[in-house]
């Protein structure tokens, strides 16, 4: 019940922040909107399994997106490298490799940052265990183990 | 400040430019992806960027900073789903792959794999 409220709250807050425009028809309509998406929500059991949210190390969170942009705009810059390489050179592989994250989360945010870091997308995603495509060999080979891999195991709270 | 804008601008659209050739120039959906949903994340945000540091004002720069945010969130799972789904399908790979792990190992994978 408090993280439904908490929630609604969040989503408030996106909502003022968004609209920009305090009138008291707009601020009540939020509220409403923000109490609705919550009950549909519910209804649709999407937060049955809410009690995972907030088991994060925060502050290795706010450090680890910067990192991540910077690993986002590196690769991208070697993949439009490879674009434009009048060779092509690309060495499509589909690897399986064991994430070391225990959590739903921790696994969630590791395959939304392989996807997100260009030349690489998780295709499949178990406990255990990612399938990977990448645009070459060497990329996909580097998956296990990799730093990407470590920093988000340390995200979890075990 | 305006130079910043510039720059952003153009990055992004740069990005997006050799996004668009990627989709022609790759064999095959998984390695047009590579080129599509990637370098076009960089995209939008240089230009959303752009947008922000034109206004300098925060009734932007917020609505900015949250686009950029859920695109980050949302645009992974949707690459992923595609991926998944056209794997799970068998969709054909290119002749030039180099490994396919699934393939190989019998048994193992709960998804059809692609036709040799």
């Amino acid at each position: 019940m408090i993280r439904t409220l908490a929630s609604a709250l969040a989503l408030y807050s996106i909502w003022l922040l968004l609209s920009g425009m305090f009138v008291p028809f707009l601020l009540a309509a939020g509220f409403c909107c923000a109490i609705a998406i919550k009950l549909f929500s519910r209804r649709l059991n999407a937060i049955a399994e809410e009690t995972e949210v907030l088991e994060l190390n925060w502050v290795k969170l706010v450090a680890y997106y910067p990192w991540l942009i910077k690993e986002t705009v590196l690769a991208a810059w070697d993949v439009s490298k490879r674009i434009l390489n009048p060779r092509l050179p690309i060495s499509p592989a589909l690897v399986e490799f064991a994430p070391s994250q225990k959590t739903d989360l921790g696994l969630v945010i590791h395959a939304n940052s392989i996807t997100l870091t260009p030349g690489t997308i998780s295709v499949e995603v178990e406990h255990g265990r990612f399938l990977v495509h990448a645009l070459t060999e060497e990329g996909a080979l580097s998956l296990a183990g990799s730093e990407m891999d470590r920093r988000c195991a340390e995200l979890e709270v075990v | 400040m305006d130079i910043l804008t510039a720059l952003f601008m153009v990055t992004g659209c740069l990005a997006m430019l050799i996004a668009a050739i990627g989709i022609v120039r790759m064999p095959d959906l998984f390695t047009r992806m590579h080129a599509a949903s990637k370098v076009g994340t960089v995209g939008v945000s240089c230009v959303v960027l752009a947008a922000a540091t034109h206004f300098a004002e925060l009734s932007v720069v917020a609505p900015v900073l949250l686009t950029i945010v859920f695109f980050l969130a949302t645009a992974p799972v949707a690459a992923h789903m595609v991926g998944r789904a056209a794997y799970g399908t068998g969709v054909r790979m290119w002749e030039g792959t180099v490994i396919d792990e699934w393939k190989r190992r019998s048994g193992n994978p709960p998804v059809k794999p692609p036709e040799p």
